[in-house]
């Protein structure tokens, strides 16, 4: 029970960064590599700001903040100065790694003793469920993990309706059509190059908000937390349109958090089952391109298959 | 209405791909005139709808739209003026999105776009409306991908979406050269309505000899980035589809004529 409540909370974290993953590499086809650096900028901000006294919900929104300061660097190397996508982000992903330390001051910033969202979510739970374990169907689980996977899920849902609902709105309908028909849209007198900044922009700062979030609930931030998580982010995002199908909006919103939360269990059961940690990343990538190429491969052994009658 | 002068583009210049797309154009069109472009394969006719539209800038030119200079403008500012319909009925419109929000895009036109509600409920009922109007059954399908819609479905919603917020200018580009012969009758008789009812002012290119005869109340031919014949009014009802041919067929002799005599000095004096 405890790795499966730990598995579920972090995956609502990173649910945060697979739909980042979405506007990036599904709205716009920009494959957006600044993930792996914003993440880790949200985590710093946060941890740096808590570590000054700074209250974490403030501290989580100044994160996300930072994030957006990022995306919008992509973008504009990308819009404004013609930089191939993939190389804007790498430039910013790399410098992030500079910024990073700056603001941490150091390769790592503990969170233990601080009062984090987390924390908060813990003594609140206390409060409601009284302290110590409690008995939930059978398995025993403390007031923290329960505080905890509460708190994130109301931020999970409550970030994805705002999302939602930002893409039924005239800008947000808009930014969609961008990356789905840039010149019809243009013929439409929306400025296209505007529209990939604003969605680089919120991408970013989806994923600095998981960073922060990730950092107050593991209780540290890290310079390298965010190595390999754009493909965490696209592994998330390719299981969640694998369960739910490309369909409307809304349930490509649903499908990555439930995408992220599956790869977040599938993940715990294989450590658990005696996976090497070393080798994480590894099959992570390799599970994203196993889900790239095996749509060809099925395409082409149809294709095959000899015609009968 | 619209006046372009004197516009010059030259693609690629200096390389071997060097193309003189336009070279010293001079336009002027009325408010509520239907002019029609045609000419031969690279005779500047869709090079010049894409400068009015803004699609590149032009090398020297300039273009005025209702009294304002809008040589510098970049397409998106253009587009709060010019209502288009592509050659390409997939260039239109926003596949993956459903036909009712592709028609919300298209009625903020050069709008701001804020935080607003796309599909409100007033928004639902005009497009209902205008999307009736076709008669093609598909305002019970306003929630399907526009993706899903054959190329003529799609054209004629792209041409209705173009027109719907009455355009300063529209400009049609060949925009039933990729349709069946079916579908491709049915966008023009749509065309001609909307042109008429709503009095727009129109700017078509078509290859078509049959629709420049029927259609429009001014002609004009283009050929080699240059406007070579201007027909209007009582001329431009008489033509027919064999004068447009003969006139073709001039400036063709006209070209070699051109071509043997250059030989012929060569020989002579080089």
């Amino acid at each position: 029970m405890l790795l499966l409540i730990g598995a579920f909370t972090i995956g609502l974290i990173l649910s945060l960064l697979a739909l980042g993953v979405f506007i990036s590499f599904r709205i716009f086809e920009f494959p957006d590599i600044t993930a792996d650096g914003s993440i880790t900028l949200g985590g710093a901000v946060a941890a740096a700001l808590i570590v000054t006294g700074v209250h974490p919900l403030l501290a989580s929104a100044a994160a996300f903040a930072a994030g957006t300061v990022a995306g919008t660097t992509t973008g504009i190397l990308h819009t404004r100065f013609k930089i191939n996508s993939l190389l804007s982000g790498i430039l910013v992903m790399t410098s992030l790694y500079s910024v990073n330390l700056h603001i941490m001051g150091r390769s790592n910033v503990p969170l233990l003793s601080e009062r984090t969202l987390a924390s908060m979510a813990e003594s609140a739970a206390q409060r409601v469920l009284g302290s110590g374990t409690l008995h939930l169907a059978g398995w025993e689980v403390s007031a923290r993990d329960v505080g905890v996977f509460l708190l994130l899920f109301g931020v999970t849902v409550g970030v994805s309706v705002a999302l939602y609902l930002f893409f039924r709105t005239n800008i947000g309908t808009a930014m969609q059509a961008a990356g789905d028909n840039a010149q019809m849209i243009r013929a439409l007198g929306v400025n296209v190059e505007n529209m990939i900044v604003l969605g680089l922009a919120l991408s970013n700062g989806l994923i600095a908000l998981a960073g922060a979030l990730l950092t107050q609930y593991q209780g540290f931030a890290d310079v390298q937390m965010g190595i390999g998580m754009v493909v965490w982010g696209l592994a998330s995002v390719i299981i969640g349109e694998a369960l739910v199908g490309v369909r409307d909006l809304g349930y490509v919103i649903i499908g990555a958090i439930m995408g992220s939360v599956l790869f977040r269990l599938i993940v715990a059961l294989a450590l658990r089952g005696g996976l090497d940690p070393n080798d994480l990343k590894l099959i992570t990538a390799v599970f994203v391109f196993i889900a790239l190429v095996a749509p060809r491969l099925t395409r082409l052994r149809r294709r095959a298959r000899p015609v009968e009658g | 209405m619209l006046q372009i002068h004197a516009a010059y583009k030259t693609f690629n210049p200096g390389t071997s791909n060097e193309v003189r797309a336009l070279r010293g154009v001079d336009l002027k069109i009325d408010e509520g005139s239907f002019v029609i472009v045609i000419g031969s394969n690279g005779s500047g006719k869709s090079t010049l709808q894409t400068a009015i539209a803004g699609g590149f800038v032009l090398d020297s030119g300039t273009l005025t739209l209702d009294g304002t200079n809008i040589t510098a403008w970049p397409e998106h500012r253009r587009a709060a003026f010019i209502g288009r319909v592509f050659q390409n009925p997939f260039s239109g419109t926003a596949p993956s999105m459903s036909i009712a929000e592709n028609f919300a895009l298209a009625a903020r036109r050069g709008r701001p776009r804020g935080l607003g509600w796309t599909l409100s409920r007033s928004m639902l009922r005009e497009i209902h409306d205008a999307v009736h109007r076709l008669n093609i059954g598909l305002e019970q399908r306003l929630e399907q991908p526009i993706g899903t819609l054959s190329g003529g479905q799609r054209q004629a919603l792209t041409l209705l979406m173009a027109s719907w917020r009455k355009p300063k200018l529209l400009l049609l580009d060949e925009h039933t050269a990729a349709l069946d012969p079916k579908s491709a009758d049915q966008v023009i008789q749509l065309s001609e309505e909307i042109v008429a009812r709503d009095k727009l002012t129109t700017l078509m290119v078509t290859h078509s000899m049959q629709q420049a005869t029927q259609l429009g109340d001014r002609l004009v031919m283009m050929h080699r980035g240059r406007v070579i014949h201007d027909f209007r009014g009582a001329d431009k009802q008489r033509l027919r589809v064999d004068d447009l041919l003969n006139r073709f067929e001039d400036v063709r002799r006209a070209e070699q004529l051109d071509e043997s005599a250059a030989e012929m000095l060569q020989r002579l004096y080089v």
